[in-house]
């Protein structure tokens, strides 16, 4: 993809301005053409009547990132709009609409050298009875994005249903309006035609469809706490859980919410807790409690900027570490890294099934922009993960719940079950259960959780490897979207590179990871983090031949496909 | 608070309450044993061990005595005792790690005097005379019992007030 | 002999487990244990059907000295674990097992919700106003004046009121039982197995080791002199004035217990699919 077969458009507006309302108008109506797209959303600190943005990409293949630049910004007003100054870049190609009575156009926009230019949408409004300004930007965008007016239309009466026949009536008339106003504009370039749609069409955010994931993988149980950005999971969850047989419980706190979840699977049902890094923090010790009890669990990480609370609403990958090495003891346990939107559905279902099969915490490293973007995609296949849990029913001598088998994962038993009783504990235990605190079983139960979770074959899931080059570059998360674009650019100036993604970070596979570097005489290293915590994971667990480069910055900002592009093109060797 | 034993209105009842007696202790004594072993104070391990094969021999001797009265059954029906332990049973919040046999003899030495006063209270109450009758004989093996314990009292003398001194701290686990 | 075959159906035994408590001799839980497995056996209930669950700390040992299936989480979240058991499995009899500090320090704040939001289990408190795991030092229960490493000269902060917080919380039946009567204790706990909602048991059982002061208790209690109330003014008139040694059950509520829907199990899963197609 590059940035001429993919189209943009950001619209800003403070104070209810409805800027989002448009936003998610387009994706819908553009999906319905035919096209697929990203809107993320960007917001102010306030609760209600704060400055937003509705960011949207749209094209006729899978997008999984932001920009470099958009074609087209709409403000309907410009009231704190400097702040989504460096989250909507713009330049020479761009047009930037804004109101002549909207407040002073923030200046980055200006410097861009877009083309500047003023519709008076408030005045338009106004002429329409009870018109709101941002239906007019809504018919501005729309015509400039090449999306036609009666797919637009159709949307309204849906999305207006329930305020009356005077709000459908003025919203389609200041659409009309805003159709009429854009004559004769033009962006730098048209979106080719929609392609033909291949299957059933989906819009969905990568927390919904982190939630139907669970679902699918055979979660029937979460626990809830609150938390931005992960909440959409849980309030998906609330009412789809009862209708599967299952149910939600809202917890106190974090604490509560994985400890319950954990009583939950000990009585055999499938269960999931939702949260982000604040939230992590607290359920480390549970984890431990899950890994050291051998109790499956699956818990998601919405990855938003930390450490401490941080920033909310925005993306970053620096959670892997306290995923990864944040339990006390020795503790393996199972992190997985979803890569894009449709993504969150396989990984979460997979992490559930692995959390199932080998009787161990799951963690799932989303994050705040796969997590919050809504996407216009070809329906995900369905994938055959359902998690099954190896369970003893019979119990002939003296049940030893954590048997040292073959495989590791030794059959459990469910309450109820006659003659199997036993206590699960956190305690360093025997084989029967019994705490101990001798050498012997210790090591013996540290080697069977070990080796539970290296002997398990994985399959190709455990990273996307793409393309054949002298290059790695190699990334994770939701930044694989953005990787996938640099390369795809990268290949039309002659450099050949080969994405490496691994979707699971935890355990490590040394042999699948040094067959994927294999002869690569160059690495680079993407990740949205301060400290480099990706690269300092692959240095302590991984031999990286040849010649390493990182690519890491923190959040807000996402790292864009231009840059990765850039660092590629201007690696001479 | 106040002990308050079964209903005794029957024969069955009394012997049914007298083999209990001697059953919960046994019990209670294998459960202190058990305790000693852990707390690795092999000398009163054995001392509880004996106690509790001497109470599950006066257990069998009521069950014979019973004849044909399944007490064995019957016990298991008549009502506990409604507050604390029943008669013989060794109070367990007097076990110390450190104890002495002479500390298990008092213990022992309380429950054959409160099994004692249990049956001298049948004696007096019951309006049966062969419950009255069978309660006397109760009440002279508990007596009996008293005395044994006595004997055997003199054979291990109170300890030094030192008894339970540890020059170790606990441990924190 | 016939000792063994009283003991064999003599049904407590049946719900203790081979495994030897670690409590030092004298120790209170010794009976609370006691007391559970009667009044298992009182209530008939297979063993394979309870669960005990327990954070850390002495009496949270007891799970695996019971012949049930149990669960030795970690410190202050056992309602939490009992929680989310009970709702998904609500076949089972949950039994939760805590200390004052377990129970009252780190795992305070569900004990609150736990009380508020009133799901059908018991949760039993061994309170003996000490950590004797840690060796001793000051629990939410304790005395000001109690005089330890921790707080030499005594903490001189109040203790809390575990009866009035779970009553003001929204407990549906509370009690308080001293270890050294495992056969009240037992038929209280009996009770509040069977009643509805959350049942709170909060037991004294003294620490030998690190109160032995506590051993005085056995002649401070006395069962409490009224009948119970169903009506939380006077519980609460009533919890708030006693001298924290009335034995008996103090309240018994009529609030309805909390069981979410389940809905249907078999529901086709790609009905869960349609509000994403288009």
């Amino acid at each position: 993809m590059s940035q001429k077969t993919s189209l943009s458009v950001a619209i800003a507006g403070s104070g209810g301005a409805g800027a989002l309302t448009v936003g998610n108008l387009i994706l819908e109506a553009a999906s319905a053409s035919g096209w697929q797209g990203l809107l993320t959303r960007t917001v102010g600190p306030q609760i209600r009547g704060g400055e937003a943005a509705a960011l949207i990409r749209l094209s006729n293949e899978p997008i999984e990132c932001m920009p470099d630049q958009f074609e087209l910004l709409v403000g309907i007003d410009w009231l704190n709009a400097h702040r989504f100054g460096a989250e909507i870049p713009l330049g020479p190609n761009s047009l930037v609409i804004g109101d002549p009575r909207g407040g002073d156009r923030p200046e980055s926009f200006v410097k861009s050298g877009a083309k500047i230019l003023d519709i008076p949408m408030k005045e338009m409004a106004k002429a329409i009875p009870d018109g709101r300004p941002n239906m007019i930007a809504l018919g501005i965008a729309g015509r400039l994005m090449g999306i036609a007016e009666e797919m637009i239309d159709r949307l309204i009466e849906k999305q207006f249903a329930g305020k009356g026949q005077m709000a459908i009536d003025s919203s389609r008339a200041a659409l009309k309006a805003g159709y009429a106003a854009a004559a004769g504009l033009e962006l730098s370039h048209r979106l080719p035609p929609p392609s033909v749609k291949t299957g059933r069409r989906w819009l969905a955010s990568g927390n919904e469809t982190t939630a139907l994931g669970a679902i699918r993988g055979g979660i029937r149980f979460a626990a809830a706490y609150p938390i931005t950005p992960a909440t959409e999971i849980l309030e998906w969850l609330a009412p789809a859980l009862p209708k599967v047989g299952g149910t939600l419980l809202q917890a106190e706190d974090e604490l509560a919410a994985i400890n319950m979840i954990i009583g939950a699977s000990f009585g055999g049902t499938p269960s999931l807790t939702a949260t982000s890094g604040p939230g992590l923090s607290l359920m480390i010790e549970a984890l431990g409690l899950a890994t050291a009890a051998e109790i499956p669990i699956v818990v998601v990480d919405v990855m938003r900027g930390g450490p401490s609370t941080g920033i909310p609403t925005k993306s970053e990958q620096a959670d892997l570490n306290i995923a990864f090495y944040g339990l006390h003891g020795d503790a393996p346990h199972l992190v997985l890294a979803p890569q894009s939107v449709p993504d969150c559905l396989f990984t979460t279902q997979w992490a559930t099934y692995l959390a199932e099969t080998l009787q161990a915490p799951a963690i799932v490293l989303s994050d705040q922009f796969v997590g919050q973007t809504r996407a216009a995609i070809e329906r995900p296949a369905e994938v055959a993960f359902i998690g099954q849990r190896a369970r003893q029913t019979e119990f002939a001598e003296t049940y030893k719940r954590y048997a040292l088998v073959a495989n590791g994962v030794s059959p459990m038993a469910l309450p109820g079950a006659p003659g199997g009783q036993y206590t699960a504990d956190g305690l360093t235990h025997t084989e029967q259960g019994i705490p101990t605190s001798s050498s012997g079983d210790h090591q013996a139960q540290l080697d069977k959780r070990r080796d539970k979770l290296e002997r398990f074959a994985y399959g190709v899931h455990w990273a996307t490897i793409e393309g054949d080059g002298d290059i790695a570059v190699i990334t994770w998360g939701s930044l694989t979207g953005a990787v996938r674009e640099a390369i795809g650019r990268a290949a039309g100036d002659g450099i050949n590179a080969t994405l490496i993604s691994p979707r699971l970070l935890s355990p490590i596979l040394p042999e699948q990871f040094a067959a994927a570097v294999k002869g690569k005489s160059r690495i680079l290293i993407v990740e949205q983090t301060h400290g480099g915590q990706f690269y300092r994971y692959l240095r302590a667990h991984y031999d990286l031949p040849g010649e390493v480069r990182v690519l890491n910055r923190p959040g807000p900002l996402p790292i864009k496909p231009g840059e990765i592009h850039a660092a590629l093109k201007n690696w001479r060797t | 608070m106040k002990k308050q034993g079964p209903r005794i209105d029957t024969l069955t009842d009394l012997f049914a309450a007298a083999y209990r007696i001697e059953a919960d202790a046994v019990t209670r004594y294998e459960m202190l044993a058990e305790q000693m072993e852990t707390h690795n104070n092999q000398e009163l391990v054995k001392v509880f061990r004996d106690l509790a094969r001497a109470e599950g021999l006066h257990a069998e001797e009521i069950r014979r005595q019973a004849g044909d009265i399944d007490v064995v059954a019957h016990a298991q029906r008549i009502g506990g005792w409604q507050r604390g332990d029943s008669p013989e049973e060794a109070d367990l919040g007097t076990a110390h790690y450190m104890m002495t046999p002479w500390h298990a003899l008092q213990m022992a030495l309380a429950g054959e005097k409160r099994a004692l006063a249990f049956f001298e209270d049948i004696v007096k109450t019951a309006k049966d005379d062969k419950i009255k009758t069978m309660a006397a004989e109760f009440v002279e093996e508990e007596a009996e019992h008293v005395n044994l314990v006595h004997r055997l009292l003199r054979k291990y003398p109170a300890p030094a007030s030192t008894w339970a001194r540890d020059n170790d701290p606990p441990a924190s686990q | 002999m016939s000792v063994i075959n009283l003991q064999q159906s003599c049904k407590p035994a049946d719900y203790k487990s081979a495994v030897k408590p670690i409590w030092c001799p004298g120790c209170g839980d010794y009976h609370v244990l006691m007391s559970f497995t009667r009044a298992f056996a009182q209530l008939g209930l297979p063993p394979e059907q309870i669960a005990v669950i327990s954070g850390i700390g002495c009496s949270s040992r007891i799970p695996a000295y019971t012949n049930c299936y149990g669960f030795h989480g970690v410190h202050g979240r056992s309602l939490a674990v009992g929680a989310g058991l009970k709702v998904t499995r609500p076949d089972l009899t949950v039994i939760v097992a805590s200390g004052d500090g377990d129970g009252y320090s780190i795992g305070g704040n569900h004990f609150l919700h736990a009380c508020r939001r009133n799901i059908d289990m018991t949760y039993v408190v061994m309170d003996n106003r000490v950590y004797g795991m840690t060796k001793g030092q000051p629990s939410p229960t304790t005395e000001p004046d109690f005089d330890t490493a921790l707080s030499p000269g005594g903490t001189g902060v109040s203790p809390f009121h575990p009866l009035v917080i779970a009553l003001a919380s929204g407990a549906n039946f509370i009690a308080r039982c001293f270890s050294g009567e495992p056969n009240e204790t037992a038929d209280i706990l009996a009770e509040a197995i069977k009643h509805p909602g959350f049942s709170f048991v909060e037991i004294l059982s003294p620490c030998v080791t690190f109160r032995p002061d506590e051993k005085e208790w056995k002649n401070l209690i006395h069962p409490a002199p009224v009948a119970t109330t169903n009506d939380p003014a006077r519980a609460a008139r009533r919890i708030m004035t006693d001298d924290g040694f009335n034995i008996g059950i103090l309240y018994r509520g009529d609030r309805r217990p909390y069981s979410p829907e389940f809905g249907t199990q078999g529901v086709d899963l790609a009905e869960l699919e349609r509000e994403f197609e288009q």
